[in-house]
């Protein structure tokens, strides 16, 4: 069912090591440029925001914070569907490392979505639609990474934190959707405060530099964290011998 | 197939049946958190009837909660879950039917109460007969993702805690749809959209929920 060297390669934890050693300079150089870039253009080039003055800036950690903790659970989520079905060992590293980044990125989008809300809403919490997924988002996260470290470690742990992220990612739209609805029908249209003229290019280049910037990033310390899980998962096997054999000698 | 559907369903009511008043526990305390809400917040009729659908939907997520979080765990000590496992009948169908007599059990009595609730919320007679007919949609789903919970869950005893907070997100949508059409009935607006969300959530749940409560545990079975 699966091409020979499909395996060889994607199922080898030895050739992602390699593979990942490799690509990891290049991730952090484009992370670079598109950092430098968008944090110069958010901060200096970028126009202040005609009715939110220079507080709008924010908006250049929020959203692209928002969309990669979206982007981490949706990762997270097919990794999981990989480790049900396939078995994939390298799947489910990347899925609990996934986990313990995109709580992270999920937590600075609900912080700083916060502190954006209190000069603009004057509140630092509205039982917005957008703001109550993000918060479900989050405790959807919690809920993966406390149930891997309570599990006892063995195979059965990495199926079974994939059933929740599977069931987790089917949830999601329609918990988003629920809440959509929930918020209209209650609450009036505070959400046309989003509904702002589209953005001047002069805003918008910077803040796509800052959305590739925040998913390069995840990007490299997802890498970087894998090839420390996969150190302490092979521990004692023969291929890590031979790769640090220079360095042991 | 069926007959080992039909078998386990009439296994489980017998044994809930003979042991004592089992049953009546999340019943009670369904009703008991209800009436903690008029003592805590006051008398007052405006408030009640606008929070009631809230404390009903609240205090049967809670009830079921509970009363979930055992669906497995005394199956799997006696070693009748292995049996099941080892079963030749598909396990998705032979969960179905497990989940099926935990609402016939746990669920049913609820939703029997919940029109007397309501009356005691003051919520008006259509109120309660939606809030009636929207546990009644509603509370299989809350049995269904619970069940997944509880088979994630089966060989953590020390954490009496950790189920609810990894199926409380996924419970969101059906409490939203079911107070909605109380509070619509209240306003004497339509409610059969809201209830026909429900039904769909009631039926893809139990589509879904067997299958993954069975992988569940035959991933815990297999450590």
């Amino acid at each position: 069912m699966i091409p020979q060297w499909f395996k060889n390669y994607f199922f080898s934890l030895r050739a992602f090591y390699q593979t990942s050693s490799l690509l990891l300079p290049w991730l952090i150089a484009a992370f670079s440029v598109c950092f430098i870039y968008g944090l110069a253009g958010g901060l200096f080039l970028a126009p202040a925001d005609y009715q939110q003055g220079d507080a709008f800036r924010i908006i250049y950690v929020h959203v692209p914070a928002a969309l990669t903790a979206m982007a981490v659970y949706s990762i997270m989520a097919m990794s999981g569907l990989m480790v049900l079905v396939f078995r994939m060992k390298i799947a489910a590293i990347c899925m609990t490392c996934s986990a313990q980044i995109g709580v992270w990125f999920t937590f600075l989008a609900l912080v700083t979505g916060s502190i954006w809300g209190k000069p603009m809403w004057g509140t630092w919490w509205i039982w917005d639609a957008r703001l109550t997924s993000v918060l479900v988002l989050f405790f959807l996260y919690l809920g993966f990474i406390i149930l891997h470290s309570v599990l006892p470690n063995n195979s059965g742990r990495d199926r079974a934190c994939a059933i929740l992220a599977v069931v987790g990612v089917i949830n999601l739209p329609v918990i988003h959707y629920s809440v959509i609805w929930w918020n209209t029908l209650h609450q009036g249209p505070t959400i046309s405060k989003f509904a702002r003229p589209s953005i001047a290019p002069a805003m918008l280049h910077p803040l796509l530099a800052m959305i590739a910037a925040f998913l390069l990033f995840y990007g490299i310390i997802l890498l970087t964290r894998m090839r420390n899980e996969i150190l302490l998962r092979e521990i004692k096997s023969q291929w890590i011998k031979e790769e640090f054999s220079h360095e042991l000698a | 197939m069926l007959n080992a559907f039909f078998t386990i369903i009439k296994h489980e009511m017998l044994i809930t049946l003979r042991s004592a008043h089992a049953w009546l526990i999340p019943l009670l305390f369904f009703g008991m958190v209800v009436c903690l809400f008029p003592l805590t917040l006051g008398p007052d009729t405006d408030v009640l009837k606008k929070i009631a659908p809230g404390i009903v939907w609240v205090a049967a997520v809670l009830a079921t909660l509970l009363s979930i979080e055992n669906i497995f765990r005394a199956d799997a000590e006696a070693g009748y879950l292995d049996l099941l496992l080892l079963s030749p009948q598909p396990l998705a169908f032979l969960m179905l039917a497990k989940i099926i007599s935990h609402w016939l059990v746990y669920g049913l009595p609820l939703v029997m109460l919940s029109p007397l609730l309501g009356m005691v919320l003051q919520l008006t007679p259509a109120a309660s007969l939606t809030l009636f007919y929207s546990l009644l949609i509603g509370t299989p789903v809350l049995s269904m993702m619970g069940a997944i919970g509880a088979a994630l869950t089966v060989n953590i005893r020390q954490q009496s805690l950790l189920l609810p907070i990894l199926i409380l997100p996924l419970y969101i949508p059906v409490l939203i749809f079911g107070t909605n059409a109380v509070m619509a009935a209240d306003n004497n607006l339509p409610v059969s959209g809201d209830l026909a969300l429900m039904a769909a959530l009631s039926l893809a749940s139990m589509a879904f929920a067997p299958l993954f409560t069975s992988l569940a545990l035959r991933t815990g079975a297999n450590q």
